[in-house]
């Protein structure tokens, strides 16, 4: 390969390692060239797929075949068949939306959040960290949609003209939903898509088969790498990423008015929005850490994915937990402080009341056992943070259901209180979204690039154009600050041709 | 006149016209990033204006050396917010006070502070398919047929080659001197291609 010497030969500054800004940051180890990287990430989708993958994928298409089938139960028995009744009458569907649309916000965090921020570390996860919220979102919207009881006229929710001649409610949160969730999901997947072109245009020129090619062929637009292209389609990149982040702050926003916007104690509380994105991006990155461990390890890609990007998801799973477990308290406080009764009993009721069990549940596993992380040995223990992040997405699982269940199984009138438990089916359909999920991951690693190849280049050190430069604007030499034009540093070098 | 348009229209999205002899151009191939920028600056400093370079990731200062000016895609994405913005405004404005309003607690039927959610949601959804939109109409994309397919080492342009593409549509373009240029820049491998159907041997 052409230049697989050259880039040998320029090692990255060790000394410049730490202090030297993200752009000097080793983010890629093991001195890889920049067709190690095509190798190392094409080839997963080129040859046969490991056995565990297999293994794998049978099992998660299971779970997707459980889901059809119990979903298939619930729409001809009725929603009856889960546990939903009065007087809690959202039952888990409502908290495993919720959980789900939480998951994917982690995705556009990294990939649009952190780009804004130039964070480098973020191109080795921020395509499977989007895949991942794709998948969420799939999975979340399955729930609102069976759980309006009619699937069949769910696009009435749309603004589409109907028999009835009448038109959605635009002043109710469960609205707004719809719009934010749907334009939450159009947009993460073109911000994906777009991402994907060159990596697809990669896979394209590597193909050996015709009809691999031509099915690339479309999906890569005829991306060559043209500068003129490149110019475009990085200012493209840059509002998506500028629109993505307002966005995914306003999606768990608008889901927490789905509560906030009600009256019911427990519900109606101003600090909802930031709590429902601090606690969505907590468990986000939970589930991002989850796959990825699962993914370096199986697929080889620990010099692309290090245990630094690990360290630095663990240190905003630390962060967000804390903030989301501050704001458990303050809800506390402003019960407290609001002077209401029902408010104030609404909270005793949770904390020690008959659904104590999982609120306590909810607090360790979310507030207390993410504070292991400030220990730099622990969020750098791979089986810690593996644990670790399962227990927080159990915690925040525990989050909806507490938030959901407990403020509605007792409400103002004594008379109507009641006990949720949940049904075989609510159960099972959990299981199958996990199923869902997981087939759908499988299928991403299987066919497509699961590390953004064009956006990692990009960050390494030989990327840089005037990394050829004589000088290399390192001190050494003779002193003269570097002027020098690269075209000198070219043609010294010895053709390889 | 509007031929000429068209043409310099196209040839910003890097699509350019073969000569007669079906040439389309002169690939060239540049060990690194560093000698393909500058490289890029030595041929818009000798006049050439019909020319790219390819290269698997985005070269910082590539823009500049090429001479090219800030992307507009920008534009569009304003665009397609606005239409975004006023689009939600419009239909919930028409849909609940216009064709078919229901009072309810004797509420007006159209305000815009329960309006403010759906018309954030849609103001970004729309900026988002402009700045797609755009992009891919500035880039002239989706291009399934381009003439540097022919060549069997631009395949490597996705991986870690670096190409300048100096187009034969090119007011200067002469294969001969041209290459000779383009060998005195520092350039490791010259082609020919041809817009002719037939792919290397």
């Amino acid at each position: 390969m052409a230049n697989t010497e050259e880039t040998k030969s320029i090692p990255a500054d060790p000394s410049t390692e730490g202090h030297g800004g993200a752009g000097h940051e080793e983010l890629v180890r093991g001195n890889l060239s920049f067709h190690d990287i095509t190798e190392l990430v094409s080839r997963h989708t080129e040859k046969k797929a490991p056995p565990a993958w297999y293994v794998a994928f049978a099992t998660a298409l299971s779970g997707t075949l459980l889901l059809l089938a119990l979903m298939a139960y619930v729409v001809w028995n009725g929603i009856g068949a889960w546990g939903n009744n009065q007087p809690v009458g959202w039952g888990w569907p409502i908290v495993n939306f919720v959980f789900w649309v939480g998951i994917g916000h982690a995705g556009t965090l990294i990939s649009a959040i952190l780009f804004l921020f130039r964070q480098h570390w973020r191109t080795s996860i921020n395509r499977a960290a989007e895949a991942m919220t794709l998948f969420a979102v799939i999975c979340a919207l399955i729930w609102p949609t069976f759980h309006v009881g009619r699937v069949w006229v769910i696009y009435w929710t749309l603004p589409i003209p109907n028999q009835m001649e009448m038109w959605p409610q635009f002043k109710s949160p469960l609205l707004w939903d719809v719009f934010a969730v749907s334009s939450y999901f159009l947009v993460s997947l073109i911000f994906w898509y777009v991402g994907l072109v060159p990596d697809l245009a990669t896979l394209r020129d590597r193909a050996k088969d015709f009809w691999r090619k031509q099915i690339l062929g479309f999906f890569s637009l005829g991306w060559t790498g043209s500068n003129r292209h490149w110019r475009n389609y990085e200012k493209a990149y840059l509002l998506l990423a500028g629109l993505a982040t307002p966005l995914v702050l306003s999606v768990h926003s608008v889901v927490s008015f789905d509560f906030a916007v009600s009256v019911i104690p427990g519900w109606h509380t101003t600090i909802f929005p930031p709590y429902f994105v601090a606690g969505a991006i907590f468990s986000g990155f939970a589930m991002v850490v989850t796959l990825m461990v699962i993914t370096r390890e199986v697929y080889g890609l620990k010099n692309l994915i290090t245990i630094d990007h690990l360290e630095k998801m663990n240190i905003i799973i630390l962060v967000t937990g804390t903030i989301v477990g501050f704001a458990y308290i303050t809800e506390f406080f402003m019960a407290w402080y609001s002077g209401v009764e029902y408010e104030q009993y609404a909270f005793l009721n949770r904390a020690f009341g008959p659904y104590a069990w999982a609120y306590w549940i909810m607090m360790t596993c979310n507030l207390v056992t993410p504070q292991l992380f400030w220990s730099k040995k622990l969020r750098r223990s791979i089986p810690v943070m593996f644990v670790l992040s399962i227990i927080v997405n159990i915690g925040m699982w525990f989050e909806r259901f507490v938030i959901t269940i407990t403020s509605l199984h007792r409400d103002f009138l004594p008379s109507s209180w009641g006990y949720f438990s949940p049904t075989w089916v609510d159960i099972g359909t959990l299981v199958g979204s996990f199923g869902l999920f997981f087939t759908l991951f499988l299928l991403f690693l299987r066919f497509v690039p699961m590390v953004a190849m064009s956006e990692v280049k990009g960050v390494m050190p030989q990327a840089d154009p005037h990394n050829y430069d004589i000088g290399n604007g390192h001190a050494g030499g003779d002193g003269e600050p570097y002027i020098e034009p690269a075209t000198i540093a070219a043609v010294e070098r010895p053709e390889q041709e | 006149m509007l031929d000429n348009l068209i043409r310099e229209g196209k040839a910003t999205m890097g699509i350019y016209e073969s000569d007669a002899d079906q040439v389309y151009g002169l690939l060239a191939e540049f060990p690194n990033p560093g000698a393909l920028l500058h490289a890029a600056e030595a041929v818009r400093e000798e006049g050439y204006r019909h020319f790219d370079t390819h290269s698997p990731f985005p070269i910082h200062g590539m823009d500049d050396a090429m001479g090219l000016g800030n992307s507009k895609v920008g534009y569009f994405a304003f665009l397609g917010g606005v239409t975004g913005c006023a689009g939600a405004y419009l239909l919930q404005w028409w849909t609940a006070a216009v064709d078919y309003p229901i009072n309810i607690s004797g509420k007006p039927f159209f305000a815009v502070e329960p309006s403010v959610p759906i018309m954030f949601e849609l103001t970004v959804l729309f900026a988002a398919f402009g700045a797609v939109a755009g992009m891919l109409a500035l880039n002239g994309l989706p291009r399934p047929y381009n003439p540097l397919f022919y060549s069997d080492r631009f395949e490597g342009a996705s991986d870690d080659r670096f190409f300048l593409h100096i187009a034969a549509s090119d007011e200067q373009f002469d294969s001969e001197e041209t290459a000779a240029m383009l060998r005195r820049i520092g350039a490791q491998h010259i082609e020919l291609v041809q817009d002719d159907g037939v792919s290397d041997p």
